[in-house]
């Protein structure tokens, strides 16, 4: 029963005259990158953002007054903790005034969308130094409270039934399960593989290896998900630091570009999609981000995968084209997924272990395939050359796909 | 196992009350090249919006798949059971997303609608309780 990695991904015979388009622009270096500890945090949504902004700056040794174009990712700081203006609170806090400023609201998926208009404000030459930061402060709700402000993203016909994004994936991983007649296990062994790459991040919530047992007898929570195939609920914040490729080298010798970027939606409604166990927004858009970088599913080394939930996994690892319909859930299982396997998937610990501060988990991706692609991720590097970080945001409503590769 | 929570619930089994009556919470739509669609959009996918409605209360549905959340958003039951069912009409499928009466249910299930005329507190929940309606139909399998 073994499981082989895709060889050719569906999109060689699209045509994607906007990922043509996007291949002739600018290239745009990702010069520096930093995140904040992950976990229960006493700052608030101000001071998280501008501890990682300024830690970005700092490393890179750039002075703020050089931003041209400062994003900031967000979900719901208004909504938890009453905080909205951010990114102009930013910008002075960290003294970056002038520049011009804008929050990335894409719910889960803010950060990746704040990746897209950052590499947008450089490929088109609106900037030439743009500090991308995310940040999300959760911990001081409960758990309750912070699921119905996630699950507000839904349509109303599915708010008032009480429709939660770990219902939608328990709906989902009762229906793959069936489908594909995959073991219950499998799923639990994802849980397992992260929690075992998040004990080499320092920055991660959770640093414990956790066991299968553990796993599966843990709390139902939306059956036939348990506690341990969920995320927590966390703060923290990340940030990325974007040039033009021809000035990188004014900044570092060691820098990575964004060789394929891709952004797409899915329906806002989770039943009216054809098959349930696939995410359009994750095909789309890394048709778009493999057509852009000129290469395929392949050429992928090491991926960071939204793994809010563990049967996301399995369901990206398919559709980002890695394996076939109904085999993803047998890379886990067989161990090519690990961080000694063939493609090392969520080699951070991923969402599941490091933590999941809404607007802060796309970065902290994109933060960990830079670090993983420059070979300085420590512990946790992996051979990788080329790397993909997806970013998904409601439950596949909109996504985000980044391929970086190494500059060298 | 018995209905979750039938003892608040105002759930009918029989004919269409005149309160039912006033419902629209149930409806499907077509649009013009024959597809249909829950809940309607201002444009289907063909850019043009719906042709004609088409009321669910009507049909039966098959369950397509379920889950029991127990941890549920303040001013929902708890556990809740949810489920997306297909009904079938004139060669054409929609799907539907609500509650289910009971946890005893699986997959291929055949199951009707039922209403309810509060499906969560509207006053619990971070929405606007007057942003949208809070009344509708669970789905109850059919013996």
């Amino acid at each position: 029963m073994g499981v082989e990695l895709r060889k050719e991904h569906h999109t060689e015979e699209n045509e994607y005259t906007t990922a043509g388009s996007r291949s002739s622009m600018e290239r745009v270096a990702v010069i520096d990158a930093a995140m904040t500890q992950f976990g229960q945090r006493d700052g608030w949504i101000r001071e998280l953002l501008a501890e990682a902004g300024q830690a970005c700056l700092d490393t890179a040794g750039v002075s703020p007054d050089a931003i041209e174009h400062l994003y900031v990712s967000n979900m719901a700081s208004g909504e938890l903790e009453g905080q909205t203006g951010v990114s102009n609170a930013l910008a002075h806090d960290l003294g970056a005034v002038p520049a011009y400023t804008a929050r990335i609201d894409q719910t889960s998926s803010s950060g990746g969308a704040g990746v897209y208009a950052a590499w947008q404000s450089i490929a088109s030459g609106a900037s030439e130094l743009t500090l991308l930061v995310g940040g999300e402060k959760m911990t001081h709700r409960t758990t309750a409270e912070a699921t119905d402000v996630i699950a507000s993203l839904t349509h109303p016909v599915e708010y008032k039934h009480g429709i939660t994004l770990p219902s939608f994936a328990g709906l989902t991983a009762r229906l793959y399960l069936e489908t594909y007649d995959a073991p219950r296990e499998a799923l639990g062994k994802v849980a397992v593989k992260n929690h075992r790459n998040g004990v080499d991040n320092p920055h991660a919530q959770f640093r414990k290896e956790v066991s299968l047992e553990t796993v599966l007898e843990s709390p139902i929570v939306a059956d036939p998900l348990r506690l341990y195939d969920f995320c927590p609920i966390t703060d923290g914040s990340a940030a990325l630091l974007f040039c033009p490729e021809s000035l990188a080298e004014r900044y570092t010798d060691t820098y990575a570009i964004v060789s394929g970027i891709g952004g797409a939606t899915d329906t806002h409604v989770v039943h009216e999609r054809g098959d349930p166990t696939t995410m359009g927004g994750v095909v789309d858009s890394s048709d778009d981000a493999y057509e852009m970088a000129e290469i395929t599913s392949d050429d992928i080394d090491v991926a960071e995968l939204h793994d809010m939930f563990t049967i996301l996994e399995f369901l990206q690892l398919e559709d980002l084209g890695f394996f076939e319909k109904g085999a993803g859930w047998k890379a886990a299982d067989e161990g090519i997924t690990a961080r000694d396997g063939a493609l090392p998937i969520n080699t951070s610990g991923g969402l599941k272990s490091k933590g999941h501060p809404l607007g802060a988990s796309g970065i902290a991706q994109v933060y960990e395939i830079y670090q993983q692609v420059t070979n300085n991720a420590g512990p946790r590097q992996v051979e990788a050359k080329t790397g993909l970080a997806c970013n998904v945001g409601g439950f596949g409503n909109c996504v985000t796909t980044t391929i970086l590769e190494n500059a060298q | 196992m018995t209905d979750e929570n039938t003892a608040d619930s105002n759930t009918s089994t029989g004919t269409n009350t005149a309160e039912e009556e006033n419902q629209s919470e149930l409806t499907a739509v077509r649009y013009a090249d024959g597809s249909l669609g829950y809940p309607a959009h201002t444009l289907g996918s063909d850019g043009n919006p719906p042709v004609d409605t088409i009321d669910l209360r009507e049909y039966t549905a098959e369950i397509i798949t379920w889950t029991k959340a127990t941890a549920t958003p303040p001013g929902v039951r708890e556990p809740n059971t949810l489920a997306i069912v297909e009904f079938e009409i004139d060669d054409e499928s929609v799907r539907a997303i609500g509650q289910v009466t009971t946890t005893e249910i699986t997959i291929g299930d055949r199951v009707e609608p039922v209403y309810v005329s509060e499906l969560r507190d509207p006053t619990a929940g971070i929405r606007e309780p007057d942003s949208q309606a809070w009344d509708g139909y669970r789905f109850k399998p059919i013996k």
